[in-house]
Order: structure tokens, then C-alpha cells, then sequence
């Protein structure tokens, strides 16, 4: 049924989506919460920044992330001389990419569960003792838990289907930044590659499937059950 | 003089076209404010708990100063230990009734006044609704849970923000005269906010008109 090289492309999807999300969950969350809860001067234009990647063509994305992050780029450059980090034609290039196109989606489901977490609650815990920083801890964190849980997934899901970013910004290289949708795309491309390409469709339908339910059921588990929380 | 004020707060705030205007000092451990709504009674009671800081004023309660704003001093909130009843209760829905009693307790160790968290339970007849979610509680079980929590968190003060509102009047009855042993029981300075001239008549002589302007 499935060939070795075909496990190969799955596992590979999976680590750099899996890496993808893990990465973006903090810093998307950070962001979610600065935009909800912050005047701050450049709060609009950091809100465009973050969407960017939502509304330009993936492509434009990988071109950008080419010129900041490829090797002479300003960024690139630097993380290669004082980390050795190089990023193109990698697979962390593709968690790279897929990190960033996830991204808004990440902070717009977070953003929404933090906005709709009742303030007058942290502000009853800092009167019964709480600092800022315990009260977020036990107050809204908690309740925005399924936020979390939802970008998350959705974060996930975006970064398996990834495909313009990723083949501009790590190309398509087998066993490094070959994921899924480019090993379709490269199925298509060569005679004969149908019955790959099917089989690799049906599974990231699956995955992405699997990722769906997965998500219902921690939300339905971080809630206990109840009601009553967003 | 010489003789330490329970309270002492002046201040000036104006939220919106409404413009608080408070002078008022007292011994009396034990007071009520009253008033029309919509006069400020509710930012009174954040500017002492420190959730609003006022714009000018001095707010000193059982000898301390919580706020100034000549000496530029402001306390914060989670410092001021406040047990604070808010008019709409508050209580933590993802949090069991047991762990909303619990959190100003653990933060708040350093006990300012001894409470007897038993006879507490007892006196509000709560003993039975620890375990449960505070959305299935009734209206008057989350009154007695949010009084609870505030006395558990060993505060200093009571801020009791209408606490009988939108309660039967058996009910009301009820929990008035367990705020009326809490307060002796516990014996900190204890300021109640009502419109009801009979509930505060029951709690002190001592009350702080506030007056539209």
C-alpha cells in the first residue's frame, strides 16, 4: 500500500507542522493577548503585520521570507555567522514557513477567546490578593484554554496543507523540505505518479480529519464538560 | 484628636459626566453609603479597592494609608487586602466552589485577622455547596459563596457592594444577619453599600450620603 518514501513524506509533515505550531503557539499567544488587552502606539500596524501572511499570496511570503532569512539576508546572515543556523533548503525552513503562514490564524483564535474573558473576573482575583501575573495564570489562561486549543489545530492544519511559502522559501527537496502537498505536486508533474498522489491525498485528508476530532475532544476535556465556558 | 479613624477618605474622580466628590472621616469601625444610582457608589468602593485610582485624594482605612495622591502613594490592589463583595458576585465559573473560597486564602497567608473558616462555612451555609460548579448554585448560594471568599482572603477591610440585591426577601433577611455576625466575628472595618434605608439601619448609624451633582 504505502511505500517507505511515502512514510518517509508523511513523518516529515508532521515534525515540521508539529515544530511549526509548537514554535508559533507562545508568540502567537503573546501577540493575541497584546492586541486584546493593550493601547500601545504601532498596536494597527502590528495587527497588519501579523495578517499579512493571511492576505498576500503564499508565494510573496516565501519570496519575503527568502530576502530576510536566506543566507544574505539581513536575518539569515546573522543567524548563520553566530548560530550556524542555515534555514533554506531545510526542513526547519519549512517549519519556518509554515510557522509564519499559520500565524494569524493562531492569534485570531486566541485573540477572540481573550477578548471574551471577563475582565471584572481578573480583577475580583487581584482584590482577593492575585498579582497580574498569578491572576493571568489561574484566571485567564485557564478560560482561554480552548482559544489555545483551537488555534492550535487550526495552526496545525494550515501548516500540513502549506505549499507556496514553503516551495519558494525551503524549495522541494526530497527528504528535507518535500511535505505533502509538494510531494502531490510532484507526483503530478511526473508520469505515472497517480497512484501516489492518491494515496498521499486520501492521507492528509485523514490527518487533517484527525486533527479536527482530536481538537473537539480536548476542548470538550479542558472544559470538563461545562457549559458555560467560551 | 489622638483617637485613630476607622476611616478617613476624601477624593475626587469623574467618570464620565458623573464627578465623585467624597470628605468623610469616621471611628466607627462599621459604615453605610447610600444614594441614588448611578451617583458613584460602586467607584467608591474601586477607588478604595484600588481598581480605579481616583484622580486627587487621601483613602486611609483602620490606620492605613492606602492611597494619597499628594504623597503620591497608591498601594496596589492585590496589597490593599480588601474582601471585596462585588455587586455581581464574580465567582471563578472554571474554578469548583471550594477552590473560589480557596484562592484569596492561599495568597494571603500572613492571617490579618483570624478567621474561623469552619463557623464561617457554618454561619453561611455553604458546607454543602463546596464541591459543586458555581453555575449551578442559585442566585442567593452565590451571594453566600462571593461573601465567603471575600472574608477568606484574610482581608483587612469589607467592601460589601449590595449584597442582598436581586434576592427574595427571606433570603435578604437571612444573609444580612449573617453579615451582621461576620462583621462581629471578624471585627475589621466594614463599609456597605445599599439603597435600602431598613438593611443598613441594621448594621450602623454611620452612613455617608452620596448626593448627585
Amino acid at each position: 500500500m504505502i511505500t517507505a518514501a511515502e512514510w518517509a513524506i508523511i513523518q516529515l509533515s508532521l515534525k515540521v507542522s508539529l515544530v511549526a505550531v509548537l514554535g508559533t503557539l507562545p508568540v502567537a499567544y503573546a501577540l493575541a493577548w497584546l492586541l486584546a488587552r493593550r493601547q500601545f502606539p504601532g498596536r494597527s500596524l502590528l495587527d497588519a503585520l501579523v495578517h499579512l501572511p493571511l492576505v498576500v499570496p503564499p508565494v510573496v511570503t516565501g519570496w519575503l521570507l527568502l530576502i530576510l532569512l536566506g543566507r544574505r539576508g539581513p536575518i539569515g546572515a546573522m543567524l548563520e555567522e553566530y548560530l550556524g543556523v542555515t534555514l533554506v533548503f531545510q526542513w526547519t525552513g519549512a517549519a519556518v514557513a509554515a510557522a509564519v503562514m499559520a500565524l494569524p490564524l493562531m492569534v485570531r483564535a486566541m485573540r477572540l477567546s481573550i477578548d471574551a474573558v471577563d475582565r471584572r473576573l481578573v480583577a475580583a482575583a487581584r482584590t482577593l490578593g492575585a498579582s497580574r501575573w498569578y491572576a493571568f495564570r489561574t484566571i485567564t489562561l485557564p478560560l482561554t484554554l480552548p482559544g489555545i486549543m483551537a488555534g492550535a489545530v487550526l495552526g496545525f492544519t494550515r501548516s500540513l496543507g502549506e505549499f507556496g511559502a514553503t516551495i519558494t522559501f525551503a524549495a522541494n527537496i526530497p527528504g528535507e523540505t518535500r511535505t505533502l502537498p509538494l510531494a502531490i505536486y510532484t507526483g503530478l508533474q511526473v508520469p505515472g505518479g497517480e497512484g501516489a498522489v492518491t494515496r498521499l491525498a486520501i492521507i492528509s485528508i485523514l490527518l487533517s480529519l484527525a486533527a479536527l476530532l482530536v481538537s473537539e475532544w480536548l476542548i470538550r476535556r479542558s472544559t470538563n464538560g461545562r457549559s458555560h465556558v467560551v | 484628636m489622638g483617637v485613630a479613624m476607622s476611616f478617613e477618605i476624601v477624593l475626587n474622580h469623574t467618570v464620565g459626566d458623573c464627578r465623585l466628590s467624597v470628605d468623610f472621616a469616621s471611628q466607627v469601625p462599621r459604615i453605610a453609603v447610600t444614594g441614588p444610582s448611578g451617583v458613584g457608589k460602586t467607584t467608591l468602593l474601586n477607588c478604595i479597592a484600588g481598581l480605579i485610582t481616583p484622580e486627587t485624594g487621601k483613602i486611609v482605612i483602620g490606620g492605613r494609608v492606602l492611597f494619597d495622591s499628594t504623597e503620591r502613594i497608591s498601594i496596589r490592589v492585590e496589597q490593599r487586602g480588601a474582601g471585596y463583595v462585588f455587586q455581581d458576585a464574580r465567582l471563578f465559573n472554571h474554578l469548583r466552589v471550594a477552590a473560589n473560597l480557596a484562592y484569596g486564602e492561599r495568597l494571603r497567608q500572613a492571617g490579618h485577622s483570624g478567621v474561623d473558616r469552619e463557623r464561617i462555612i457554618e454561619t453561611l451555609g455553604i458546607g454543602s455547596l463546596l464541591d459543586r460548579w458555581p453555575a449551578s448554585l442559585s442566585g442567593g448560594e452565590i451571594r453566600r459563596v462571593a461573601i465567603a471568599r471575600a472574608v477568606f482572603a484574610h482581608p483587612r477591610f469589607l467592601l460589601l457592594d449590595e449584597p442582598l440585591s436581586s434576592l427574595d426577601q427571606e433570603r435578604a433577611a437571612e444573609i444580612l444577619t449573617m453579615i451582621e455576625h461576620l462583621g462581629t466575628a471578624i471585627g475589621i472595618p466594614m463599609i456597605y453599600v445599599s439603597h435600602q434605608p431598613e438593611e443598613t439601619a441594621r448594621l450602623t448609624d454611620t452612613i455617608l450620603q452620596l448626593a448627585p451633582r
